[in-house]
């Protein structure tokens, strides 16, 4: 077992759409929350062999995308301090800000790096000790322990030169979230599998409970999403809603405690903006004040203005599910990975950009 | 900080979120964290989720054969 590849088996994956054809009765919609089954549903061609009764809505699950306009401008604007080495993840560099993305300053000589861990960025900071290291901190609970672990090592190390830009997303109020909105209709939800790795499941019952909606605790792997679909549409045809989890093989019910811990030492919830939706009440973590010369909002206080969201991109819409990437006008027109106009064309979680590497709609 | 193998390519993770990590043990690393061990039992419920509901199939609460949700 290597744990990947045999969640891929193709034969396999035809039982599964098999029984999934023999239990549906009726149309039913489901979103799967994350970026990463997005794209494992549309790279692996899943949302074509479904049964045409079952529609895939495509949640705000990407991290990349919903980070606000104006802190994606406050990242560029730090990056164009000469002092300052300006470090992210791969993605975040080629989000469009209002002016700039964070590529093109680099382009124009900014020290902005693309790093894999944010542990690697407290090592740059003690290497450059006349240098200010800022690391754009993105993500939803997964990437939080990460980059939460980072300021802890910075601060026992006695590193002053390193600070975090935050911007975390929390999943349990997004889905509460796209629940009451009126112009969305989902029957059942497949939740995040590396996101409840942290948290656990213990959020998801009062929301099942609540909204009587199935939640499924999903993997990525092709397998793993066929069988959180099947999971989801047996309890919508037998009119239950529980919380169930495919993914048990990683997900513990309580998540992982150690790492629960670093977040709670670190951070603390705040109402947090998601860019294309909106603030949501408790959705996102600030830096606690305790650890406030870590906290690059706080250390470098300016202020930047709010700037208008490109007028062409239906990104709020991609990312509540209201609208499919390819119903957008400039979708694989003047919208691109090379030229993208809104983050969900970006990221390697954005449905956008899925669906134009992977559908084969972009000619049509 | 530990080395982990992906698929043939060693690099450094943490395991201070996974103290109980061991040699040879899989884990899933997230941006250079270890985050959690497979659970190799739970990891074969995939491949026979389809046998169990076939075999429950006429059964009304079949929830108790489902993998479990802890």
């Amino acid at each position: 077992m290597k744990y990947m590849s045999e969640y891929r088996d193709p034969e396999l994956a035809k039982k599964y759409l098999e029984e999934i054809k023999n239990t549906v009765s009726r149309p039913w919609s489901i979103m799967e929350v994350c970026g990463g089954q997005t794209h494992s549903l549309v790279k692996n061609g899943i949302i074509d062999m479904l049964p045409d009764s079952i529609t895939m809505i495509h949640g705000p699950g990407c991290p990349v995308c919903v980070t606000p306009l104006n802190l994606i401008d406050k990242a560029v604007y730090l990056a164009s301090e000469k002092e300052v080495i300006l470090c992210s993840f791969g993605d975040m560099l080629r989000v469009p800000g209002s002016q700039k993305s964070l590529l093109e300053v680099k382009a124009e000589g900014a020290d902005v790096r693309i790093l894999y861990s944010p542990l690697e960025a407290v090592k740059i900071a003690e290497d450059n000790p006349d240098r200010e290291v800022v690391f754009f901190a993105v993500g939803f609970e997964t990437t939080a322990p990460a980059n939460a672990l980072s300021v802890v090592h910075a601060h026992r190390r006695g590193v002053k030169n390193y600070s975090i830009l935050a911007s975390h997303v929390l999943v349990p109020p997004a889905i509460k979230a796209v629940i009451d909105d009126e112009e969305s209709k989902i029957d059942g939800f497949l939740a995040a599998g590396h996101v409840c790795t942290i948290m656990g499941n213990a959020e998801y019952h009062p929301i099942s409970a609540k909204y009587k909606v199935p939640i499924v605790v999903t993997g990525f792997e092709p397998l793993d999403v066929l069988q959180g679909i099947l999971m989801v549409i047996r309890q919508l045809e037998q009119s239950k809603s529980s919380v169930e989890n495919q993914y048990a093989r990683i997900v513990r019910e309580d998540g992982n405690l150690e790492a629960q811990k670093v977040i709670n030492e670190v951070f603390e919830v705040r109402n947090q903006m998601w860019r294309g939706i909106g603030e949501i009440p408790e959705s996102g973590y600030a830096v606690r004040e305790k650890y406030a010369e870590f906290d690059a909002a706080k250390k470098y206080n300016v202020t930047i203005d709010e700037a208008p969201e490109n007028p062409d991109c239906i990104s709020g819409q991609i990312m509540k599910g209201i609208k499919k990437p390819f119903e957008c006008s400039q979708f694989g027109k003047k919208c691109k990975p090379t030229n993208p106009l809104g983050a969900p064309m970006v990221s390697s979680e954005g449905a956008c950009a899925a669906y134009y590497h992977f559908s084969g709609l972009v000619e049509a | 900080m530990a080395k982990v193998l992906f698929g043939g390519i060693m690099k450094e993770a943490s395991l201070e979120m996974l103290p109980d990590a061991n040699i040879d043990d899989y884990v899933l690393v997230h941006v250079g964290v270890a985050i959690s061990k497979v659970d190799e039992e739970e990891a074969q419920k995939t491949f026979k989720y389809l046998e169990e509901i076939g075999e429950l199939g006429d059964l009304t609460d079949v929830d108790e054969y489902l993998p479990k949700t802890n």
